[in-house]
C-alpha cells in the first residue's frame, strides 16, 4: 500500500485514467493527481495513436491526402474532408458547381447530425445511462444507411473532390432524407424526456464543469464547447463558406459554460442541422456536381493558403504550403479537439472523478484526431 | 418432530437455498440481459439454446474453468476471503425468508433483525476486497461502497422500525399474515401510515442502494472506475462477486414484497396464497430493478449522499412520528400492534 | 419559500424519473430493430466501395486493363500492383499479374476514378475474415478467372 501515499506530508496518490479505460473512448491517458476522490491536477498524455498525417501529406499528391483526411475524426469524417478540398481548391482556383455545393453542405449536416447522436449516446454512458446509447445509435444507422448509398461507405467516406463530389444523390437519398428528419424529429422529444429533463442527469451536469469564456480563448477551444461557454462563434456564420449563407439557421449559444449548456449546445445544433438539411433540399439545383476543368495532377501555384470549417467538435483549420510541385510542402492540420483537450487539466482542478469524467465526455473527444 | 427429521430438514433446505441462490444469480443475468435487450430494442442472448436459456450454463462453466488469477501486490488472504464474505451473508439470509407459509428454513422470531445484520455484513466483503486488490480503483471504489451503504442504512431502518411498530413483530411470516388480502398490504394501509406508499418507495431506493445497483451502482462504475472493487477478481472470484450482487438483489425484493407487497398471500380470492405468488411478486419487483438501471444515468457521490440525508431521511422519520401518532390515536388500526 | 422549492424539486424530479420509466417501457413492447446477423444480412448498396475487382469484357471475358499504371499510380497506399506483357503481333498489352495487398488498401477508390477503361471496379464484398495476412494479399486475375469459371459451372 505503500504506492498509494506518494509523500508522507501530502496525501495525494497518481492515477492513470487509460490508455486503456472506458471513459477515455480510445487511447488517451490523463495522469491524475488525486486527493481521496478529488482531482488535484490532471494532465492529458498524448501520442498513443500518433500517425503522423501531416507528414504523410507531404509524401502524397494533393488528391492521395484524400482518405487520410477523413480518418482524423472518423465520426465526422464529411467535415473533414470538407476542410481538405475547400483548401486546395482556393490553392489551384477551382470553381465548384452549385449542385456540388449543396451536395457537399447536405452530406456534411447529416454526419454533423451523426456525429452528435454518437456523442449523445457515449457521453449519457459515460453517466452510467446505457440505453440512450443504443436509441441514438439506432438513428444514427439511418444516417450512415442514407450516407452509404451515395459515398459508399459508412465511416471514411472519403466522398469530396477537388471541384465536386465523387458522385450525384439521387431521389431515393432525397426522399429518404426526408423522410429521416421527420423520424427524428419525432425521436428527439424523448431523447429529451428520457436525458435532458431527468433530474440525475440535471444534477450532474448543471453547474458542474464551469469552462469560462475566458479559458476558451486563452486555450483555443472552439466549437460546441465554447459556444457553451457563451462565445458566439461558428465558422459557418462568422467567415460564410461554400453555400451557408443562403440558408436560415441559429447558431446555439449558451451563456453558462457548465457540462449542461455544452449539452444543451449539441442538442440544438442537431435540430438547426436538419433544418439546414431541410433547405438545402428544398432548392436543391440542377447541375453538374463536378467542375468541368479540374487537372488531372493539380499543382497549386507556390504559396500559403489557410482554409476553415466549422467541424462537429469545433474549427478544423487546414494549412497549406505549396511550393508548385504536385504533392504539398507543408501540410499542417489545425484541430479542434487537440485544443479543447488542452483546457481539461485547468478545467477539472479540484473536481470529482466522477465529475471530472463528465467534463471529458462533455468536450467530444476524438483521439485520433488530437494526435493526428 | 424428531431431531434426526429436523437434521435432514435443514441439509434439504441448505442446499436448496445455495442452489436457489446460485440459480438465480445465473438466471437473473439471463433476465437482465434479455431486460436490457428488449428495452434497447435488440434481442439479447438468443444464440445458445431456445431464447439463449443456457447461456448461463455456459457462462457459468467458463467462469468455473477460468482461472483465478492472483495478482502480484494484492494480500492474499484478504483477496481470497472477500468473495465469500459477499456471498455467505445473502445466502444466510435466506433461511428466515417465508417463501410460503411452511417453506421457510427456520422461522426466527427476530426474522427481520437478522436479515439486516447479514445485510451489513456483505458491505464488509465488499471493502476487504477492494481493498485486498491493491488496486487504486478498487480502493476508491471499497470506499464510495461503505460511505453509500452507511448512508443508505439509516433511512432503510427507519422505514423498518416504522413497519415494525405496526406489525408489532419480527417474525417475517407473522408479517406476512397479517396481510391477507390486498386492501390489508401494508403498502396500502393508510390508516396505520398515511405514508404507506413513500415508505415503501423508500424502502426500494434504499434496498437499490444497499445492493449497488444503478442508478446507485457508484461501487462498480464502469465508466470511472473501470470494474470496481472487482477489477483484480477473475474466474470463479467474480463469478461469486456477482452471485452475491444476486441474491442481495432477491433478499431486498424479498423483504420488500413480505414487508409491503403481503409476501406470499394471494392478492385475488380465487387463486391460493403459495410460494408462487411470493415469486411472481418478487420477480416483478427484480424486474422494476433491471427497468431502473436499464434507464436512469448514474448519480454521484454527493448526490446520493444528499438524496440520502436530505430528502429520504427527512420523510423515513416524518412516517415514522406519523405512524406513531396514528397507532397512538387508534390503536386497533395498525395490524396486529 | 425555500420549502416549495425543496418539494418542487422533489416531485419534479420525482416525476423526470416516472417520464424516464414511461419512456423505456414503451420501448420494451417494440419490435426489435437490430438484424440477426449470421442468419440474415444486408444486401449492400450499388455504391458500396469494398475491395476491388477486375472487370471482364463481356464479350471475350479476357480482362478490359491495358495495363496502363494508373491505378498504381493514383493509389495513396500503394497496394496495387501489376504486371503485363505485350505478345508478339497483339497491338495492346495483355495482363499477366494483377495483386491487391488489401491489408493496406484504405479504400479510397482514387484507383477507380482514375481508370480511364472502366476495367476495375468494387467488390461488394464486405465479410471478410481470415486467418493470416497473406491471405489479403489478392491475385484478381485469379479472382477473376475464379469468377469466370464459377459463373461458366452455373450456366
Amino acid at each position: 500500500m505503500s504506492e498509494l501515499a506518494l509523500s508522507p506530508n501530502q496525501e495525494t496518490f497518481v492515477l492513470n485514467l487509460g490508455p486503456q479505460h472506458p471513459a477515455t473512448h480510445g487511447v488517451l491517458r490523463v495522469k491524475l493527481v488525486m486527493d481521496g476522490e478529488y482531482i488535484v491536477s490532471a494532465e492529458p498524455v498524448l501520442g498513443y495513436i500518433h500517425r503522423m498525417h501531416e507528414k504523410m501529406g507531404e509524401n502524397r499528391t494533393w488528391a492521395q491526402f484524400m482518405p487520410n483526411t477523413g480518418r482524423l475524426d472518423y465520426l465526422g469524417a464529411l467535415s473533414y474532408n470538407h476542410g481538405y478540398v475547400k483548401a486546395v481548391e482556393r490553392a489551384a482556383g477551382i470553381e465548384v458547381p452549385e449542385r456540388a455545393e449543396y451536395i457537399r453542405v447536405i452530406t456534411v449536416e447529416l454526419n454533423r447530425i451523426a456525429s452528435h447522436l454518437l456523442w449523445f449516446g457515449a457521453f449519457v454512458l459515460d453517466l452510467g445511462g446505457f440505453t440512450p446509447l443504443l436509441y441514438a445509435f439506432d438513428d444514427r444507422e439511418m444516417i450512415l444507411d442514407l450516407l452509404e448509398s451515395v459515398t459508399g461507405a459508412r465511416l471514411t467516406f472519403c466522398y469530396f473532390r477537388f471541384g465536386g463530389v465523387y458522385n450525384d444523390i439521387d431521389d431515393d437519398f432525397v426522399t429518404g432524407t426526408r423522410e429521416f428528419i421527420k423520424r427524428l424529429r419525432k425521436r428527439l422529444p424523448d431523447y429529451h424526456n428520457l436525458v435532458t429533463k431527468n433530474i440525475i442527469m440535471i444534477k450532474r451536469l448543471k453547474d458542474v464543469g464551469v469552462i469560462s469564456a475566458e479559458m476558451c480563448r486563452k486555450y483555443g477551444a472552439t466549437g460546441p464547447v465554447a459556444r457553451g461557454s457563451g462565445i458566439d462563434y461558428d465558422v459557418r456564420r462568422s467567415e460564410p463558406y461554400s453555400v451557408y449563407p443562403e440558408f436560415d439557421f441559429d447558431i446555439p449559444v449558451y451563456h453558462e459554460g457548465d457540462s449542461m449548456a455544452r449539452y444543451m449546445v449539441r442538442m440544438d445544433e442537431i435540430e438547426q442541422s436538419m433544418r439546414i438539411v431541410e433547405q438545402a433540399l428544398d432548392r436543391l439545383p440542377d447541375g453538374p456536381v463536378k467542375a468541368e476543368k479540374v487537372p488531372k495532377i493539380i499543382k497549386p501555384a507556390p504559396g500559403d493558403y489557410y482554409s476553415v470549417v466549422e467541424a462537429a467538435r469545433g474549427t478544423f483549420g487546414v494549412r497549406l504550403v505549396s511550393d508548385g510541385t504536385n504533392t504539398p510542402y507543408r501540410l499542417k492540420l489545425r484541430s479542434p479537439t487537440f485544443s479543447n483537450l488542452s483546457l481539461f487539466g485547468e478545467a477539472a482542478r479540484g473536481m470529482l472523478l466522477a465529475d471530472a469524467l463528465a467534463l471529458m465526455g462533455s468536450l467530444d473527444l476524438v483521439i485520433p484526431e488530437i494526435d493526428r | 418432530m424428531n431431531a434426526s427429521t429436523e437434521v435432514y430438514r435443514l441439509i434439504a433446505f441448505l442446499v436448496g437455498l445455495i442452489a436457489f441462490a446460485a440459480l438465480n444469480a445465473a438466471y437473473l443475468v439471463w433476465l437482465e440481459r434479455k431486460v436490457c435487450g428488449h428495452i434497447q430494442r435488440r434481442i439479447g442472448p438468443k444464440e445458445v439454446g431456445p431464447y439463449g436459456l443456457l447461456q448461463p450454463i455456459a457462462d457459468g462453466i467458463k467462469l468455473m474453468t477460468k482461472q483465478v488469477m492472483l495478482p502480484p501486490q494484492v494480500d492474499p488472504v484478504l483477496f481470497r476471503i472477500a468473495p465469500a464474505l459477499v456471498l455467505i451473508p445473502a445466502v444466510m439470509s435466506f433461511v428466515v425468508i417465508p417463501f410460503s407459509e411452511n417453506l421457510v428454513a427456520r422461522e426466527i422470531n427476530v426474522g427481520l433483525l437478522m436479515v439486516f445484520a447479514f445485510a451489513s455484513v456483505n458491505v464488509l466483503g465488499l471493502l476487504v476486497g477492494g481493498w485486498g486488490s491493491a488496486n487504486k480503483y478498487a480502493v476508491i471504489s471499497a470506499a464510495r461502497c461503505v460511505s453509500q451503504n452507511v448512508a443508505y442504512e439509516i433511512p432503510m431502518l427507519i422505514t423498518v422500525i416504522t413497519m415494525v411498530m405496526i406489525t408489532g413483530t419480527m417474525n417475517l411470516n407473522e408479517i406476512v399474515m397479517q396481510q391477507p388480502d390486498i386492501t390489508r398490504w401494508y403498502v396500502f394501509r393508510f390508516t396505520a401510515s398515511p405514508l404507506a406508499p413513500v415508505a415503501f418507495i423508500i424502502f426500494f431506493i434504499c434496498s437499490l442502494a444497499e445492493t449497488n445497483r444503478a442508478p446507485f451502482d457508484l461501487g462498480e462504475a464502469e465508466s470511472e472506475l473501470i470494474a470496481g472493487f472487482h477489477t483484480e477478481y477473475s474466474g470463479m472470484g467474480f463469478g461469486l462477486f456477482f452471485m452475491g450482487e444476486y441474491a442481495n438483489i432477491v433478499i431486498g425484493t424479498s423483504l420488500a414484497t413480505i414487508l409491503f407487497l403481503g409476501g406470499w398471500q394471494s392478492p385475488v380470492p380465487f387463486i391460493p396464497g403459495g410460494w408462487w405468488w411470493f415469486l411472481a411478486k418478487v420477480y416483478f419487483l427484480i424486474f422494476c430493478v433491471m427497468w431502473i438501471r436499464w434507464t436512469y444515468p448514474r448519480t454521484t457521490l454527493w448526490g446520493l449522499l444528499n438524496l440520502s440525508w436530505k430528502i429520504l431521511i427527512p420523510i423515513s422519520l416524518l412516517n415514522l412520528l406519523l405512524t406513531g401518532g396514528m397507532l397512538k390515536l387508534m390503536p386497533l388500526a395498525g395490524g396486529a400492534g | 419559500m425555500i420549502m416549495g422549492a425543496y418539494f418542487k424539486d422533489l416531485f419534479g424530479g420525482f416525476w423526470s424519473l416516472i417520464v424516464g420509466l414511461a419512456i423505456t417501457i414503451k420501448y420494451f413492447f417494440q419490435p426489435v430493430v437490430t438484424l440477426q446477423y449470421p442468419h440474415e444480412s444486408l444486401k449492400m448498396t450499388p455504391r458500396f466501395r469494398g475491395h476491388i475487382d477486375l472487370v471482364a469484357d463481356p464479350g471475350t471475358g479476357e480482362p478490359l486493363c491495358i495495363v496502363c499504371g494508373m491505378c498504381q499510380r493514383s493509389c495513396p497506399s500503394g497496394c496495387i500492383s501489376l504486371k503485363g506483357e505485350k505478345p508478339e503481333g497483339a497491338k495492346k498489352k495483355v495482363l499477366t499479374a494483377y495483386t491487391l495487398d488489401f491489408t493496406r488498401c484504405s479504400l479510397c477508390g482514387l484507383c477507380v476514378e482514375s481508370c480511364n477503361f472502366g476495367a476495375i471496379d468494387f467488390s461488394k464484398e464486405y465479410n471478410l475474415a481470415g486467418p493470416s495476412r497473406e491471405a489479403y494479399v489478392f491475385d484478381l486475375l485469379k479472382r477473376l478467372k475464379d469468377r469466370r469459371s464459377n459463373a461458366d459451372a452455373d450456366a
